[in-house]
């Protein structure tokens, strides 16, 4: 007969940072799509070619119908209501990402930087205490950084497998995060993230001056616009899988153990152990 | 998932969504959440000062990357009755005015702006809306200047007055104006520019003087300057907020 164990998950530090971080990135976000929408196109380079944007949203007319049309390459993708042509039917507004995306919910792009600035620096902070105590307090190395066992070809494909089919590890190896996780986590903290900052730099004139090289690094001040956007969508894209993930393993134990710290296994009692 | 559940997560995430985005808003509106939004900029402007070297340049760069359609933005064609007359006769009986707390007033014409020390520099034009265009300016440099008619000490900005009524008011209310402190005003960088990519500058670009103060954001490059003033502080200029758009609740500080 298994047993309920509860055992210590999260550090204070992690569980503070993690709720920091769902605030501050859900208001970068929103004010980020306010500033994207008052130049709805993308550029590779130092500049911006009008005529070429890899990625442009609009509003074209249509057989006598306005349409919102997103561009990407060569593709066209009709997206009324979402992106380009927004808002509910009979009140559509010609705005690239939809007022109940943007911070604040009208156009006001002096406004969306305020907020996205403001965020930005509280997210610089938090990260950083994040980064200290997990670089220091061995969070990162203990936690996160994968073991050569886990990185065995054979083991990894056994989890993707196993995530698949959603099957989730029990017992004693539920007290680790599974290879998926850490490399899943790792790309957040390591790479994600400190991209998002140093890409929102790069657009600075002011900070330009003091680190050109940032600009070579990006391939140009528009290119660190385009990375900036990317990051932005494949975050998104990682909270989406996360959340998925906490709904389908647990809810209410996930959530408690990022919230006092507490996350329920279930183990085989040792024999002889009292029952 | 049932159906039931998964209806009521789409509620409950619908609602969380509503509340969160109100309570933006609204936060927006208040007072006090202006006044944190607003100090923000303080903290921005103090690091990138310490972390910039005050002589610093902008990056410059090859002929190659200047942009064919360099967009025009905010005003391209004044409509100033004065203004419209001076461009009418090419500019020939127009003189810049610098004034203010200064030893000397100047009264310029554009020849005698043109035998100042001068600077050419082919640098990035950011929008605030997120473009950038690439474009070769000539000018004056605004530091030679300043010391040509001589800055009283308490002197802390420079401001530029414009021709161009952005605002498209009846009064001077809606006039362009910006304004820069001395740090920016000495940089090397900065200039008073009567040419771009090697031509007189076109009626769209400012005609016949704009502000070139390259590591800010493209609000701050003054168009059709018409007077520079020297002021100790500028709360009694336009809304007080040191500029146009920065009236308009835009930052002072454009370096980001």
């Amino acid at each position: 007969m298994a047993e309920k164990l509860l055992v210590r998950r999260h550090s204070a530090v992690t569980r503070i940072t993690h709720w920091i971080n769902v605030v501050v990135l859900v208001a970068l976000l929103g004010s980020g799509l306010q500033i994207f929408n008052a130049h709805a196109a993308l550029y590779w380079g130092q500049k911006s070619r009008f005529d070429a944007p890899w990625l442009a949203i609009g509003r074209e007319e249509r057989r006598g119908e306005t349409v919102g049309v997103t561009r990407v390459g060569g593709l066209r993708l009709e997206t009324t209501g979402l992106l380009g042509w927004t808002g509910r039917e009979g009140a559509r507004e010609s705005r690239a990402f939809p007022a109940w995306a943007t911070i604040p919910s009208w156009r006001d792009l002096g406004t969306g930087r305020h907020w996205h600035f403001l965020f930005a620096w509280i997210f610089v902070a938090n990260g950083l205490v994040y980064w200290l105590t997990g670089l220091f307090g061995g969070h990162i190395r203990r936690d996160l950084a994968p073991t050569r066992a886990d990185l065995a070809p054979r083991h990894v494909w056994r989890e993707i497998v196993d995530h698949a089919r959603l099957r989730f590890p029990e017992g004693e190896a539920a007290r680790r995060y599974n290879v998926l996780q850490k490399l899943a986590y790792l790309a957040a903290v390591l790479v994600l993230l400190p991209l998002m900052v140093a890409t929102g730099l790069t657009m600075s004139p002011g900070f330009n001056a003091a680190a050109p090289w940032m600009l070579d690094l990006f391939g140009g001040r528009q290119s660190a616009r385009s990375i900036h956007f990317i990051c932005a969508n494949l975050i998104v894209l990682f909270v989406l899988a996360h959340l998925v993930m906490v709904l389908l393993s647990g809810v209410w134990n996930n959530l408690r153990s990022m919230i006092t710290g507490r996350y329920a296994i279930e183990v085989e009692p040792a024999k002889g152990a009292r029952p | 998932m049932s159906a039931d559940r998964r209806r009521w997560l789409k509620g409950v995430g619908a609602s969380l969504a509503g509340l969160w985005l109100a309570a933006c808003d609204s936060l927006t509106r208040s007072k006090e959440g202006r006044d944190v939004l607003d100090r923000v900029e303080d903290l921005t402007l103090r690091a990138q000062r310490l972390v910039l070297d005050r002589k610093a340049l902008a990056r410059e760069f090859g002929p190659e990357h200047v942009s064919t359609n360099f967009r025009p933005n905010g005003s391209i064609n004044p409509g100033d009755p004065a203004y419209a007359a001076h461009r009418d006769a090419g500019f020939a009986d127009w003189r810049l005015v610098v004034d203010g707390l200064v030893e000397t007033p100047l009264s310029l014409s554009l020849a005698e702006l043109r035998a100042l020390p001068s600077r050419s520099q082919i640098t990035r034009h950011d929008c605030v809306e997120g473009w950038s265009d690439i474009a070769k300016w000539t000018g004056a440099r605004l530091g030679p200047l300043l010391d040509q008619a001589g800055l009283k000490s308490d002197v802390r900005f420079i401001v530029f007055h414009c021709a161009d009524n952005l605002g498209h008011t009846e009064d001077a209310s809606g006039r362009y104006y910006e304004s820069i402190d001395l740090m920016d005003a000495y940089h090397p960088q900065t200039l008073l520019a009567y040419e771009m990519n090697d031509q007189p500058l076109p009626v769209a670009h400012g005609a016949p003087l704009r502000l070139r103060v390259e590591r800010q954001l493209g609000y701050k490059q003054a168009k059709y300057v018409m007077r520079v003033e020297a002021v100790a502080d500028f709360a009694q200029i336009g809304r007080g907020k040191g500029g146009f758009w920065e009236d308009r609740g835009y930052e002072w500080y454009a370096g980001i």
